[in-house]
């Protein structure tokens, strides 16, 4: 469904991602984890356009990503849950979804997204009408994700989902994310929290500065001995 | 009844709104731009310019109805607002903020010197568009002039439909969108380029409108008559907070009042001193404008 090859990403003169190389099949999670620094947002925000690649290609379905405007890529049914939430916070809850079905212009269709949305995050219903720059972290973060879901994505990009967020929620967070990937979205997973994310995930590779060190079942690689000394604290 | 000293009070009152008006629909410009661009577009002020220009042309060279050279003279300042941003600013999208204010910079003088060269250095008298009568009240000693009646609901009605579009419209929510984080914005799908046209279509569109306002009051047409308005309605914008729309209507007309007032009561000479005196007072204390304001992230 989306397979990236040979991905080389610059910062200036810096080279950030070094030939990055994976796939994504229909109906899977798949983690991508490391350390800080290692380059998992600058992957995601090369898959949507953010960020230009020097080289590599990042194909989905078929199609070449790189040749479409950021702006056009969404329309597709990709969708990327940004690292820090990246809600609007001078609209309302309510706008931020209309904004997240931006690109579609069925009103009713559009609604019944709206109704999926608000029986998988009951309290963005409540906040509504609240302006998002009010809501707690953990509210911003399924604002975000209902948000990403408005533009009925077939796969979706999270960005590191949990961060800042208190046990609890992340708990609630990654039940979300199995929960959206069970009926039937695919999910491209960043994370630190590299123990949650193997436990829901199908595959994962690991990413050590630009470069995919380790790749595999997401069981295997928690019984890895580098994975577990490097990322599981144990 | 009032005394006849009262009665002058407020002949200067309704003229400093009025102007104050001309000051906020010019603002709108500016603040709409630095709100979603962010950048000051410094050649604002000479669109006014040639809006006044076109409509002179159209009115007195050519002789025809007032009411179309100002519907010609949106369209066309329509147009050039956009070209601009197409030709001088997009390109410089991720360059930094310095070389777009020397170029917005350029463009202000390349507008002021085509002016010069089609129109000459000599000043044109501009003939007003506005055809309605002054209004006598209190038995001849309050006169309010045709301008002044019009002026003032105009821009109230320009800030009311343009803060409706903004709120309610898919186009209008793109832009607040757009002027909060464009990454973002950029991930639903919305076209940022298209989003900052659309922007200075209607900054510049709003430009027209106060050239004929401003022209028909004050009537003395030159090259450079759009840059003071312009740097006024800047200082406007940021008196209320720039990039946001109630503040430059608020900057606006408080400048506009502050000037006529100082001009009536202290002296005409120091008139501008003191409004931009009173800017750097207003920024000293609160550096965000009056209704400037910070957004508060939450982690």
């Amino acid at each position: 469904m989306l397979e990236v090859r040979d991905l080389q990403v610059y910062y200036g003169v810096i080279q950030a991602i070094k030939g990055v190389s994976f796939n994504v099949d229909e109906g899977e999670i798949i983690a991508l984890i490391g350390a800080n620094g290692a380059g998992k947002t600058t992957i995601l925000q090369t898959i949507t356009g953010l960020i230009s690649p020097k080289q590599g290609e990042v194909l989905y379905n078929g199609v070449d990503l790189k040749k479409l405007p950021a702006h056009k890529i969404v329309s597709m049914g990709l969708a990327h849950v940004p690292e820090g939430r990246r809600v609007f916070s001078q609209l309302t809850v309510y706008e931020n979804l209309l904004m997240g079905a931006y690109t579609r212009k069925d009103k009713d269709e559009i609604e019944e997204t709206l109704q999926h949305v608000f029986k998988r995050f009951p309290r963005l219903e409540e906040r509504r009408g609240q302006l998002a720059g009010t809501l707690s972290g953990g509210e911003q973060q399924m604002l975000a994700m209902g948000r990403a879901l408005m533009s009925k994505p077939k796969i979706i990009l999270m960005d590191e989902p949990s961060m800042g967020l208190s046990p609890i929620l992340v708990e609630e967070v990654f039940d979300i994310i199995k929960s959206i990937n069970k009926s039937g979205t695919t999910v491209l997973l960043v994370e630190q929290n590299a123990k949650k994310a193997l436990s829901i995930a199908n595959r994962a590779y690991v990413l050590e500065t630009g470069n995919i060190v380790l790749e595999g079942a997401a069981e295997s690689l928690m019984n890895n001995e580098s994975v577990k000394k490097a990322y599981l604290g144990e | 009844m009032l005394a006849g000293v009262d009665m002058s009070f407020i002949t200067y009152l309704l003229n400093g709104i009025s102007l104050g008006s001309v000051y906020s629909i010019i603002a709108l410009g500016y603040t709409m731009v630095y709100g979603i661009a962010k950048m000051l577009n410094f050649a604002h002020g000479d669109v006014i310019m040639v809006g006044g220009y076109i409509i002179f042309t159209i009115m007195s060279t050519l002789g025809l109805n007032p009411i179309l050279g100002v519907l010609i003279a949106i369209i066309l300042c329509t147009l050039l607002g956009m070209t601009i941003e197409r030709i001088a600013y997009k390109p410089l999208r991720r360059a930094p903020s310095l070389a777009v204010l020397i170029t917005a910079i350029g463009v202000s003088y390349l507008l002021q010197n085509l002016a010069l060269l089609i129109f000459g250095a000599e000043a044109k008298s501009f003939t007003s568009v506005i055809p309605v009568k002054p209004l006598s009240l209190a038995g001849g000693r309050l006169s309010i002039s045709g301008e002044t009646l019009v002026t003032i609901p105009l821009c109230i009605l320009i800030m009311t439909s343009l803060t409706i579009f903004i709120k309610k419209s898919k186009i209008g929510r793109g832009m607040v969108a757009v002027s909060e984080d464009k990454d973002a914005a950029v991930l639903m799908g919305i076209n940022v380029n298209k989003t900052i046209a659309i922007t200075f279509a209607i900054g510049s569109a709003l430009a027209a409108v106060a050239s004929a306002l401003m022209f028909s009051t004050y009537t003395n047409l030159s090259s450079t008559s759009g840059a003071m308005p312009g740097i006024k309605a800047f200082v406007a914008a940021v008196f209320g907070g720039i990039g946001s729309i109630p503040g430059a209507m608020i900057g606006g007309i408080l400048l506009g009042v502050i000037e006529i007032l100082s001009r009536a009561y202290i002296s005409t000479q120091l008139a501008d001193a003191i409004v931009f005196l009173i800017l750097i007072i207003v920024l000293l204390v609160k550096p965000t404008g009056i209704l400037g304001k910070k957004i508060q992230e939450k982690v």
